[in-house]
């Protein structure tokens, strides 16, 4: 197991090393340049001046030394400051990653709880009219667009309704306030949710229905055990198991999911973070904030394996 | 003859009455009975139609797309402007039907230029094996483990100018639209690859392969002649599953401006402005995402009756 799980983190983080280099590139090739920004804000700078500053920020270097620079700099945790908020890197990624993370668990316990019950009643009732139902309305979670389901949301219950705020985190004056913050978490958890709570509920009942076929089922009500024992001790135990890995394996799409609800909401979480930054040119925070939610994913997975494991004994990781 | 026989007999005579069926009808036969997946089609096909309609209409009501009018914005519908007018005044009804087009081929697009890369990677890795498939297939998990969505904006974001295409190119609305197909095929490939190696895998144990590589077939012949054939239905398969996806992508990306660039009209981007205009125009918002959602909705239902119509379970029994 031990040496599974260092396997896996090494390959981790050759992986990260990978994308950041990668990610550095392609950063390098947006458009505009950090010169030309600082040339455009002070129109003051004649062409030695640029070309000092170019020498000074090293940009006048090639690719491959400019990343090594970056490289050597980040190995000291020194990530360079953000240009839209004048601040270290670390400072403005870690307030935003707590947010992200409210987001983001919030919505996966709720969609977890809500697919695992739909899904198995689907499978239990499979081929009824219940059945149906919840395919179509996982068909229809499935295939709506997250931005377009948002907005629905903010027209029915903030414009028509008035119910909820538009968007936002709080409410001017009422900061602090637990009722106050949990109204702006509605809609953002429920639009994460709906967008969401569709694929698991078809993988929880496809899941089931495979294990309901199995021997050990039919032995197990040969021998007497109740329909719920049937159910929760012996089928949902095996059901479970892939369905374990996918919800691991889904926390890059849900950052996804996160980025937009986050932008449509106006939530300063990690996924409005890295919008902003690539739209507004801040090249140290688009780069971070880019390889923080690939390590975040890449955590998830290594956990999706050791989970894979531990839940289910046939599989040896040695 | 006794009378046992001539009971029998009309159940025979039926029985071979039924004419052999290639697994390609069969397939058909069961796709055409799942009355969900028909309606998918149906609707695609509806879609399809609307969406090659836009220069008739067009021509028809004397509209164009693109032709705005600062004194006619939001106007309701009229017998001119059938849906009414958008923020900029342009006709609603006609550039819902261009964004048709888009939405649709950068869908079909999408998923062929996925598949293509996906086949290729597939078929190498389960043909060649050992260190050539591990890291490939390595490569296709790192794919697949990623976040997607952010790094597609960073892609989404790149000057093609600095990778020194002229700026006439970069501008053109063509290469707005490659760039998207291009961006979408390089991180949906990934299913298609590893369906394509698995049943490469399988047929390189089969008999006839075998004996290819025993006469000494090269190896392009045995992967195309004898390989890539028979991994048709996992590849259309993952292709009508991936198109719903690549629609959604377009749309995403296109309503966060950085997809199909405007005046050139997506469903995705005419909801550019909509959180904006939500409470004094929400039927703007509507129309473009209710259309994305319908098309989306169509291609799953469809693309998971032929999942069932392909699976070789059903086509035991």
């Amino acid at each position: 197991m031990l040496r599974f799980i260092t396997s896996r983190l090494l390959q981790s983080a050759i992986v990260l090393l990978v994308m950041s280099f990668i990610i550095y590139g392609l950063i390098g090739l947006m458009p505009g340049d950090p010169i030309d920004i600082m040339v455009n804000s002070n129109p003051g700078y004649t062409a030695q001046d640029v070309a000092r500053l170019r020498a000074q920020y090293g940009l006048d270097q090639p690719l491959l030394t400019r990343y090594w620079n970056w490289l050597q700099a980040a190995a000291v945790l020194d990530f360079g400051y953000s240009r839209t908020y004048s601040q270290p890197v670390l400072m403005v990624l870690v307030p935003a990653l707590v947010q992200t993370g409210k987001l983001v668990g919030l919505s996966f316990i709720v969609f977890t709880a809500l697919s695992l019950t739909l899904g198995v009643i689907a499978a239990l009732t499979k081929g009824s009219v219940l059945d149906r139902l919840i395919n179509l309305l996982a068909f229809a979670g499935i295939s709506v667009p997250v931005f377009f389901l948002a907005l629905m949301l903010i027209y029915l219950f903030a414009v028509r309704l008035g119910w909820l705020p538009a968007s936002g985190m709080f409410t001017i004056g009422g900061y602090g306030s637990l009722g106050d913050s949990a109204k702006y978490y509605v809609l953002p958890v429920l639009t994460l949710t709906a967008a969401f709570v569709g694929r698991f509920t078809r993988f929880t009942r496809a899941s089931m229905v495979e294990v309901l076929r199995m021997d050990y089922i039919r032995t197990a009500r040969a021998k007497g055990a109740g329909k719920l024992r049937v159910v929760f001790k012996h089928a949902l135990r095996n059901a479970l198991i892939p369905v374990v890995t996918v919800l691991a394996l889904s926390f890059g799409a849900l950052l996804g999911g996160a980025l937009i609800t986050e932008t449509m909401f106006a939530q300063r979480g990690m996924g409005k973070l890295i919008f902003d930054a690539i739209m507004g040119n801040d090249f140290n925070l688009a780069l971070m904030g880019l390889l923080f939610a690939t390590t975040a994913t890449l955590v998830s997975n290594l956990v999706a394996d050791i989970a894979y494991a531990w839940l289910d004994p046939r599989i040896s990781l040695s | 003859m006794t009378d046992q026989t001539t009971l029998t007999l009309p159940v025979a005579t039926a029985a071979l009455a039924d004419k052999p069926q290639s697994v390609w009808q069969l397939r058909w036969r069961r796709l055409s009975r799942n009355r969900v997946a028909m309606l998918g089609g149906v609707v695609l096909v509806l879609l399809a139609l609307f969406a090659a309609c836009a220069p008739l209409y067009e021509q028809l009501m004397g509209v164009n797309v693109n032709d705005t009018n600062l004194l006619n914005r939001f106007a309701p519908p009229s017998a001119q402007h059938i849906l009414g007018t958008d923020e900029a005044g342009r006709d609603v009804l006609a550039r819902l039907m261009y964004g048709g087009r888009i939405s649709l081929l950068v869908g079909l697009f999408g998923a062929v230029s996925a598949a293509m890369v996906g086949t290729l990677i597939g078929l190498i890795a389960g043909y060649y094996r050992g260190r050539t498939e591990s890291v490939l297939m390595r490569i296709t998990d790192g794919v697949i483990s990623l976040p997607i969505l952010p790094l597609l904006i960073v892609f989404a974001a790149i000057d093609l100018q600095k990778l020194g295409f002229s700026e006439e190119f970069v501008r053109s609305s063509a290469a707005n639209f490659y760039r998207i197909v291009f961006i979408i095929a390089l991180v949906e490939w990934t299913t298609v690859a590893r369906l394509v190696r698995a049943s490469t895998l399988s047929l390189m144990t089969r008999e006839f392969v075998l004996a290819a590589r025993t006469q000494g077939a090269s190896a392009r012949h045995i992967l195309s002649v004898h390989i890539l054939p028979n991994t048709t239905s996992p590849i259309i398969v993952a292709l009508s599953l991936a198109v719903g996806q690549i629609i959604l992508l377009e749309s995403t990306l296109s309503f966060l401006g950085l997809g199909i660039q405007p005046p050139t009209p997506s469903w995705g981007n005419m909801l550019n402005n909509a959180q904006e205009l939500i409470s004094r125009a929400p039927e703007l918002a509507f129309y473009p995402g209710f259309l994305i959602f319908i098309t989306v909705i169509a291609v799953n239902f469809l693309g998971d009756g032929l999942q069932d119509a392909f699976d070789p379970r059903a086509e035991a029994n």
